[in-house]
């Protein structure tokens, strides 16, 4: 079976061509349908970068990803993005938020309502249609940018950070939720995190990228059986899993203060 | 612990001022009796001293004028012309300082062709050039409205370009993995984003609306409520000068409200709690 999705020497800089900053370096690899991919680094290793090429909102410099063999040009309705905030329209209620994407494509407020209905109910937001996102927590605010973004039934899924700005039970819980939709929905996933335990909880492999320049360090794959479970979490596979991705990031670079 | 456990006093003492009815009530009773007593200390002050009416005219006399100029139609026939003026000016100005404005947040190259222009011209005080205008244009009706669009076109346009250059780019860079269009941006994102920023620029607008109108008819006109104040001035008619005055403040007050309403209305999500 063909790959879902392919990067082929995929370069990205940005700013003044004579004097580029490269964020993401000569980055090849496949993903087949179904799979669930972590990408950990360390800050600035162009994670965000790379998510943001893949959903078609920068172009590579140079190199080719393709969705299905074709080339991506463009934002579409095949992927989506999920972003570290949650990016609500705090004029829209939460269900006129996640009806947002089926408003840009122009179906009926009856119809949109609908199918945003049915999301609402996926992330466990019920009751919660005609709040606006300031009143509700960090976490439901997290969980309606997901449902708006998998309202257009995306094949491809990306996180970008989705939860690294909520507090640790919080994280937990929506890594449960985000593998039970994905197990639902039978999406593929790539999220970004910088958080190498919960990488190695959720995905079936986890990509390494370097501190800038970003390039690939290692590919590896996590061998634990799913369903996934908290038990897992103290299991001596999963602690080597997690040293293995470890010894693969980089230690971030402290700048001492030039005097 | 003692201090979490202490008894709160209980909410029902406080359902009076609390229920926003009865709030509203009493603040409307307030204004009233605002209105009442200044009315009573401006009396009472002309009895105390005993000014002659074209220098303080009493409320009495005041309230006759006003009744006479709107029995004749004077005051309709002046205040019909300068709220049109106010009305105009606010079209005019609002609509090209926003459509500018636009250009200029979305357009780097315009914005740094036109800044400096718009920030001397921002510091120049506008209504020095209406004598100017009065040499250049004869309709006095047009010229009017000219000046008041020129009184508060600044403000507005430089409210429009801070309204619309705090779009969040991540807000923008949804809508576009969400397949946006350039219009779909516009009309479902910049718009709804800058509008409290708008609101207040029309509120300024509004009220230097009034003032480029009564310039305009000052400086040259033979209409509206400015002229009247003019007109009044020279015949020593105090008791209508107040009048003109009072319908003056009356339609800043009313067009100000007008856009507080709009206001309330419109951004009516801020205060779901």
């Amino acid at each position: 079976m063909p790959p879902l999705l392919s990067l082929d020497h995929v370069f990205k800089s940005f700013g003044d061509p004579a004097d580029p900053l490269h964020a993401l370096k000569d980055i090849s690899f496949q993903m087949r349908r179904g799979e669930f991919l972590c990408v950990v680094g360390p800050s600035g290793s162009g994670k965000s970068t790379l998510l943001r090429l893949i959903a078609g909102l920068l172009q590579p410099t140079s190199g080719v990803i393709a969705l299905d063999g074709d080339p991506i040009s463009g934002p579409s309705p095949r992927v989506g993005i999920v972003f570290q905030t949650s990016n609500l329209m705090p004029w829209r209620t939460v269900l006129d938020n996640i009806a947002l994407p089926l408003e840009l494509r122009g179906e009926s407020k009856a119809r949109r309502h609908q199918i945003a209905r049915e999301y609402i109910a996926l992330v466990a937001l019920d009751g919660f249609e005609g709040h606006y996102p300031h009143q509700l927590s960090g976490g439901m605010q997290q969980r309606a940018a997901i449902a708006r973004t998998l309202v257009q039934n995306p094949e491809l899924l990306l996180l970008d950070e989705p939860f690294g700005a909520l507090d640790a039970l919080t994280r937990e819980y929506l890594d449960q939720e985000l593998l039970r939709i994905w197990r639902l929905k039978e999406m593929t996933v790539i999220m970004v995190t910088h958080a190498i335990n919960e990488a190695v909880w959720l995905a079936d492999r986890v990509l390494a990228l370097s501190q800038r320049p970003g390039v690939l360090k290692a590919d590896i794959p996590i061998t634990l059986p799913r369903p996934r479970t908290e038990a897992m979490l103290t299991h001596p596979d999963y602690l080597t899993l997690v040293k293995t991705v470890r010894n693969h990031i980089d230690r971030p670079v402290i700048q001492k203060p030039t005097p | 612990m003692p201090t979490s456990t202490s008894p709160r006093p209980p909410a029902t003492r406080f359902t009076f001022s609390h229920n926003p009815r009865s709030l509203r009530l009493i603040r409307i009773l307030l204004g009233v009796v605002s209105v009442l007593l200044f009315i009573f200390l401006w009396d009472a002050l002309v009895r105390w001293q005993d000014y002659p009416a074209f220098i303080l005219p009493p409320p009495k006399a005041v309230w006759g004028k006003l009744l006479i100029t709107l029995a004749d139609g004077t005051l309709w026939r002046h205040a019909s012309i300068t709220l049109a003026e106010i009305l105009g000016g606010l079209l005019l100005g609002v609509t090209v300082a926003t459509l500018l404005g636009y250009l200029l947040a979305k357009s780097p190259l315009l914005d740094q062709l036109l800044s400096p222009y718009i920030v001397a011209l921002q510091a120049f005080p506008v209504v020095a050039l209406a004598p100017l205008l009065v040499i250049w244009i004869q309709q006095p009706l047009a010229r009017t409205i000219l000046i008041a669009a020129l009184v508060l076109f600044f403000p507005v346009l430089v409210n429009t370009i801070v309204g619309l250059r705090s779009v969040e780019p991540e807000l923008v860079a949804v809508m576009r993995s969400l397949q946006a269009t350039r219009w779909q941006i516009f009309i479902k994102l910049e718009i709804p984003f800058a509008l409290p920023v708008f609101l207040g620029a029309l509120k300024i607008g509004a009220t230097l609306a009034v003032i480029g109108a009564v310039i305009g008819e000052f400086v040259g006109s033979n209409r509206g409520l400015g002229f009247l104040i003019n007109l009044a001035q020279g015949l020593l008619d105090t008791p209508l000068l107040f009048v003109a005055l009072f319908t003056l403040a009356l339609i800043a007050l009313g067009l100000y409200g007008l856009i507080s309403l709009l206001e309330y209305r419109l951004l009516a999500w801020k205060r779901a709690a």
